[in-house]
């Protein structure tokens, strides 16, 4: 069956959700990827999230694995254009109108009142994350371990997911 | 400032001279790409590094502003700054080029990387090293939070709003587009423009 309509539906959709990060979309995606047309699994879809943060660029590009899966290489293509088009005019034309915008007194309102919401919805999208990828005292240990030495050190974060998964190795290899 | 009636045939040809006031589609797209293909572990500050420090494309204070309208629109931040950066060198051209170039290199190694994971993920080495790698993710995004709010909160009422929006999401599940408007007009409400506002500040 041709999933690329419903594709680019989602994608669309779930780009505009995405304020503060990508994140953000998180919730409505394990709903629409997992829930509402099965392309993946929820465990399937934390892992790509979570691979995705080792790879350069946007941090969002493992939606192109999930294009791939449900719709071979036109499915990533169209998962691209869906998941980039619609915020990319919308910050197009914010740009050339910025210049007006600049002295309009709600611009300082929406940005400051954003700014709560997105962290909370950024935290919101970690919440639904961890409740598939924290199982117990290692996960727990390793979530806090890379927190606490991302906020008194600074290192590349990439080099900590690396290191989670050389301890994932020693930690759940079975027996 | 910005052309947009530019031809995409010029892109190739003159305009080769490494001039901030005039760069070319081509080059924005080259060092776009090499920030798509370097910046692991968050893109900004190899934006800065790249657009500010090494190209001078922008200067601080530019980049500064650009970054705060990344933030506060939908999208990434990575792809956003693509944009407004594109859109200040060469219009709509230097645009897609920007986000065109940001976007290849990781599109293409999570493109086989999918492939790759689709066929060996339930390997039990990859399996243990996967969840590993998601419990260091939420690490990671936990400090990201940690740091948006330290950066970015204009005071300490704002903490509602965060809790708000994270039971909106979690617990009542609204979702995030009836919680992104409700929750998000009353923090704008909340933040509406008032004439005190030019003593105390923005923080």
């Amino acid at each position: 069956m041709n999933q690329i309509p419903a594709l680019v539906r989602v994608f669309a959709y779930l780009s505009l959700l995405t304020v503060g990060g990508g994140m953000a979309a998180f919730p409505e995606m394990k709903i629409l990827t997992v829930e509402v047309h099965k392309w993946l699994t929820f465990p399937q879809l934390i892992h790509l999230y979570s691979v995705g943060q080792m790879a350069p660029g946007p941090n969002m590009m493992m939606i192109v694995a999930i294009g791939q899966w449900a719709g071979g290489i036109l499915g990533a293509l169209a998962v691209l254009v869906a998941f980039f088009g619609p915020t990319a005019l919308l910050a197009y034309t914010v740009a050339r109108l910025w210049k007006r915008l600049e002295k309009w007194p709600w611009r300082t309102s929406i940005q400051q009142g954003l700014a709560p919401v997105s962290i909370g919805l950024l935290l919101a999208g970690c919440f639904t994350m961890a409740k598939g990828a924290i199982s117990g005292v290692e996960t727990a240990a390793i979530a806090v371990g890379v927190l606490l030495i991302l906020l008194q050190y600074k290192i590349n974060p990439a080099l900590l997911v690396l290191a989670g998964a050389v301890l994932g190795v020693f930690s759940f290899m079975p027996k | 400032m910005s052309d947009t009636a530019a031809n995409p045939a010029l892109e190739a040809a003159a305009n080769a001279a490494p001039d901030a006031s005039r760069v070319s589609i081509g080059q924005i797209f080259l060092e776009f790409l090499l920030i798509g293909s370097t910046s692991f572990g968050g893109v900004v500050p190899y934006l800065r590094g790249s657009l500010v420090t090494r190209r001078h494309w922008v200067d601080d204070k530019e980049f500064v502003e650009m970054l705060s309208i990344s933030q506060s629109l939908p999208g990434l931040n990575a792809t956003n700054m693509a944009i407004l950066v594109g859109e200040k060198l060469r219009g709509a051209l230097g645009s897609i080029a920007a986000i065109m170039g940001i976007c290849l290199p990781g599109a293409v190694l999570m493109y086989i990387v999918g492939i790759f994971y689709r066929i060996h993920g339930e390997h039990i080495w990859i399996t243990a090293a996967l969840k590993g790698v998601a419990a260091a993710a939420v690490g990671l995004i936990l400090s990201t939070v940690v740091g948006m709010s330290k950066k970015s909160l204009s005071g300490r009422f704002d903490f509602v709003f965060i809790a708000l929006t994270v039971i909106a999401v979690n617990s009542l599940h609204l979702g995030v587009p009836r919680t992104l408007i409700a929750v998000g007009l009353l923090a704008i409400l909340f933040h509406r423009p008032r004439k005190e506002q030019k003593e105390s500040g923005v923080q």
